[in-house]
C-alpha cells in the first residue's frame, strides 16, 4: 500500500499531479507521451525526485522525505544497473548487503537468485563479458535478493529485441507474483500492457492518472488516451 | 590545505612590512622572471605547431615511443635534464666540441639563454603533446571534406587547422608561461648573476646568503602576486591534461602528400626527437661512467628521497581524493581553483613563510623534510585533481542513482564505487606526484643541511663541487628512482583493471 496524497512533482515549469494508492502483488503498466513525466514520477517514487507538494505513505507510515535506500521499493534503470568493475556475484550480493560483505549462508542466497535467472555459471564473470540479455538477468538478481515489497521498472529492457524483452517480462511478472511484490513498469508498447499490466497508470497533461483496470482500459480507452495509442 | 598555504602567505605578508622596498637587483629579477617566461612560452610553442602537426599527419615505426618520450620531461627531474644539457651544450660539452674543431668560438650556456633553452626543452613537449590532442579533436569529415574539396594545403591549414590552433594555442602559451614563472632549479643552475636571477632564486639567493628575511618574504609576495594574477588569467585558458591515452591515433588524410611535405615533417620530426634523446642519452652514457665514483652520502640521500616521494603520495591522495569528491559533486568546475592556488603558490615562498612560522618555536631545520612533503603534494595537487575530477564526475552521473538505490554512502561508496573506477586514474596521479617529488628542488634547498639532504640537492652539491662524475652517476639513480616510481604506481593502476 503505497499511497500518494495530493502529491506535486516541480521541475522547473513542469509539474506533474498524482493522487493514488498502489496495492501489493498487482502489476502496473505506466504509459503516456514522451515527456509526459512517466520517468520522473518513478524517480518521485524512489526518492530521487522531491515532492514539491503533498505526501507519501507506505503502510500508513509517512516516507515523503526518506532517503531512496530506505524506502520499500527498488528500480531498474534504463542502463548502467550494474557495475562493470564488480563480478557477477559482487554484484547481486551488493543487494543485500551495501557493504558488498556477504556471510557464507548469504553468499547460498545470492548463487540460487543466479540460477534462478539461468546465470548459475556466471558468478565470476564481470558485466562486460555478458549479453545485454544476461546483463538485464543479473540485475533481476539483484532484485529478487533485495526482496523489496514494490518493483519499479524504467524501461530497463528498451535495448532489448522484442522476443527477448518479452522473456525478461515473463520472468520478471513470474518474480513478482512469487515474491507477491507489486510491479510498476514505464512501458511504451501497448502489447506489453497487454502481456502482463493488471492496471494501467496513464500519465498525460500533467497528472499521473489513478490505475484503472488494463483490459478494459486498452478495449475502450478514453479520447486522450485513443490520441495517444493512435 | 588552504590554512597551509594561507598560514604561510600570512607569515610572508607580515615580515615583508618590515622590508624596505623593492631594490634595483630585485626589479631585475622581476624582468628576468617575465622575459624569460614569454620567451621560453612562445619559442616552446612556435616549436610544438610543426611537431604537432607532422605527427598528427605521419605514420611511421616508433611514432607511438615518440608520443611516449614526449610525456617524459613531465615526470624528469629537472636537475637531471639540466645535466644532460650541461653535457650536450655546456663549456666541455658536445656540441662546443663540434664547434672547436670546426674552428667556431664556442657557445656558453649560462644565462639567459641557457634558462630558456632548459625551459624549451621541457615545455616544448607538453606544448606538443596538447596541440596534437588539438589537432587529434578534429573531426575526421573536415579532413575529408576538405579532400573532396581539393584544397590547397595553405587553404586547407587556413579552414581547418587554423581554428583549432587559435583555440588551442593561447592554453598552451598560459600553461608554459605560468610554469615558468615559478622556475628555480633551472635558474639555481644555468643562471644566477644579477642578469640571470628568477625571483625564486632571489628568495632562495635573500634567504641562504644574505639571510635577510624580510627581503625574502617581500619577494615572496611579489612571487604570490605575479603568478597567482598570471594563474588566475591562466585558468580560463588551460586545457584539460589527458592521460596518457588516445594520441596514438592518426588521421587518414589525403592532403600533404607532397615530397617537400614529408621531408619537412621527417625532418621536424627527427629534429623532435633529437633535442629530447641526445641530452637524455648524454645522462644515461655520463652516468653509466659515474656510478662507481658516486658516494655513499648518495645512497643515504636516495633513501631519504624514497621515503619523501611516498610521503608525498600518501599526502596527496588524502587531499586530493576528498577534494576530487567534493568538486565532482558540484556542477561548476570553478572549484577546482583552489587546486591552482598551488600552482601560483610557489615552493619557496611556502617554505619562506613556513620557516618564519616555525623560527620562534622550534629549529625549522628539523621540519625540513615534513615541509618538502606537504610542499611537493600541494604542487601535485592541481594536476591530480584535474586527472581525477572527470572520471569522478563520469562515475557519479553513471552511477549515482544505482548507489543511493542500494544504500551505498560515505567509505562504502568509495570502496566499491569510487577506487575501482578511478583506479587508473588514481595510479596515473600517484605516479606523476612520486616522480615530482622525487626530482624535486625546491623547498629542501632552503632548508637543507648536511644531514637532510635530497637526492637532487646532494646532485647539486657533487655539481657545485665540480664532481661531474659522481653527480652524473646520481642523475642516473635519480632518473631511475623517478621513472620507477612513476612506472609502479601507473602500472599498479592498471594492472588486471576492466572496463
Amino acid at each position: 500500500m503505497l499511497k500518494l496524497e495530493n502529491a506535486q512533482i516541480a521541475q522547473g515549469d513542469f509539474r506533474l499531479r498524482a493522487d493514488f494508492t498502489l496495492e501489493p502483488d498487482r502489476k502496473y503498466a505506466v504509459i503516456g507521451p514522451s515527456g509526459a513525466g512517466k520517468s520522473t514520477l518513478l524517480s518521485a517514487l524512489c526518492g530521487f525526485v522531491p515532492l514539491s507538494e503533498g505526501r507519501m505513505l507506505w503502510k500508513g507510515e509517512d516516507i515523503t522525505s526518506a532517503v531512496p535506500g530506505a524506502r520499500p521499493m527498488t528500480m531498474l534503470f534504463q542502463d548502467n544497473n550494474l557495475f562493470p568493475h564488480l563480478s557477477v556475484l559482487q554484484n547481486v550480493a551488493l543487494g543485500l548487503r551495501p557493504d558488498g560483505q556477504i556471510k557464507q549462508g548469504e553468499k547460498d542466497v545470492v548463487l540460487d537468485a543466479l540460477a534462478r535467472v539461468d546465470l548459475a555459471g556466471y558468478a565470476q564473470a564481470k558485466p562486460g563479458a555478458l549479453s545485454g540479455g544476461q546483463q538485464s538477468r543479473v540485475a533481476l538478481a539483484r532484485v529478487l535478493v533485495q526482496a523489496r515489497p514494490l518493483v519499479l521498472l524504467d524501461e530497463p529492457f528498451a535495448a532489448l529485441g522484442p522476443a527477448l524483452r518479452n522473456e525478461m517480462l515473463d520472468l520478471v511478472s513470474g518474480m513478482a507474483a512469487q515474491t507477491g511484490a507489486a510491479l510498476v513498469m514505464v512501458t511504451h508498447a501497448p502489447e506489453d500492457v497487454r502481456r502482463i499490466a493488471d492496471e494501467v497508470i496513464f500519465v498525460e497533461g500533467g497528472r499521473a492518472h489513478a490505475p484503472r483496470p488494463a483490459a478494459a482500459l486498452m478495449d475502450n480507452p478514453p479520447p486522450e488516451l485513443r490520441a495517444y495509442l493512435g | 590545505m588552504l590554512a597551509l598555504i594561507l598560514l604561510a602567505l600570512g607569515a610572508v605578508l607580515s615580515r615583508a612590512e618590515a622590508g624596505a622596498g623593492l631594490g634595483a637587483g630585485d626589479w631585475a629579477a622581476i624582468r628576468f622572471t617575465v622575459a624569460q617566461a614569454l620567451w621560453s612560452s612562445v619559442l616552446s610553442v612556435l616549436l610544438a605547431v610543426p611537431v604537432a602537426r607532422a605527427l598528427a599527419r605521419r605514420r611511421f615505426a616508433g611514432r607511438a615511443a615518440l608520443v611516449t618520450l614526449l610525456g617524459a620531461p613531465f615526470i624528469l627531474p629537472v636537475i637531471v635534464a639540466v645535466l644532460g644539457l650541461l653535457t650536450v651544450f655546456g663549456r666541455n660539452g658536445w656540441l662546443n666540441a663540434g664547434l672547436e674543431a670546426l674552428g667556431l668560438p664556442a657557445v656558453s650556456i649560462y644565462g639567459f639563454h641557457g634558462v630558456v633553452l632548459a625551459h624549451v626543452f621541457f615545455n616544448m613537449p607538453l606544448a606538443t603533446r596538447l596541440l596534437l590532442q588539438g589537432w587529434q579533436a578534429i573531426p575526421a569529415e573536415r579532413f575529408r571534406l576538405a579532400a573532396q574539396l581539393r584544397l590547397t594545403p595553405f587553404a586547407m591549414f587556413r579552414a581547418v587547422e587554423w581554428p583549432m590552433l587559435l583555440q588551442v594555442v593561447p592554453g598552451a602559451l598560459a600553461l608554459v608561461f605560468v610554469i615558468c614563472l615559478t622556475s628555480f632549479a633551472v635558474a639555481l643552475t644555468l643562471g644566477g648573476g644579477p642578469r640571470a636571477t628568477t625571483i625564486e632564486l632571489a628568495i632562495y639567493q635573500a634567504f641562504r646568503f644574505d639571510f635577510d628575511l624580510g627581503r625574502a618574504a617581500l619577494l615572496s609576495v611579489v612571487q604570490l602576486v605575479l603568478a597567482g594574477g598570471m594563474a588566475l588569467v591562466a585558468l580560463r585558458f588551460v586545457p584539460t591534461i589527458s592521460i596518457g591515452g588516445g594520441l596514438d591515433r592518426v588521421m587518414p588524410r589525403w592532403d600533404a602528400w607532397g615530397g617537400m611535405q614529408r621531408l619537412g615533417d621527417g625532418v621536424v620530426i627527427a629534429f623532435a626527437a633529437l633535442f629530447l634523446l641526445v641530452p637524455l642519452t648524454a645522462v644515461i652514457l655520463r652516468g653509466l661512467a659515474g656510478l662507481p665514483s658516486m658516494p655513499t652520502s648518495v645512497y643515504h640521500a636516495a633513501g631519504v628521497s624514497i621515503s619523501v616521494a611516498i610521503a608525498s603520495i600518501i599526502v596527496l591522495l588524502l587531499l586530493a581524493l576528498p577534494m576530487a569528491g567534493w568538486i565532482a559533486g558540484r556542477k561548476a568546475g570553478g572549484v577546482e581553483a583552489v587546486g591552482l592556488l598551488g600552482l601560483s603558490a610557489s615552493p619557496l615562498m611556502i617554505g619562506t613563510g613556513w620557516f618564519i612560522v616555525i623560527n620562534p618555536y622550534a629549529d625549522p631545520f628539523d621540519f625540513a623534510l615534513l615541509v618538502t612533503v606537504l610542499v611537493n603534494a600541494m604542487m601535485a595537487l592541481p594536476f591530480a585533481l584535474r586527472i581525477l575530477v572527470p572520471p569522478m564526475r563520469e562515475a557519479v552521473q553513471r552511477y549515482g542513482r544505482l548507489s543511493t538505490m542500494l544504500g551505498l554512502r560515505g567509505w562504502v561508496l568509495w570502496r566499491v564505487l569510487l577506487l575501482p573506477r578511478l583506479r587508473a586514474q588514481i595510479g596515473f596521479a600517484a605516479g606523476l606526484t612520486g616522480a615530482l617529488s622525487m626530482g624535486d628542488l625546491g623547498v629542501i634547498a632552503l632548508f637543507a643541511d648536511p644531514d637532510r639532504v635530497t637526492l637532487p640537492l646532494q646532485m647539486v652539491r657533487l655539481m657545485g663541487a665540480y664532481r661531474m662524475d659522481a653527480a652524473a652517476g646520481a642523475a642516473l639513480l635519480l632518473l631511475g628512482l623517478s621513472l620507477g616510481i612513476f612506472w609502479i604506481c601507473d602500472k599498479g593502476g592498471r594492472w588486471r583493471a576492466e572496463a
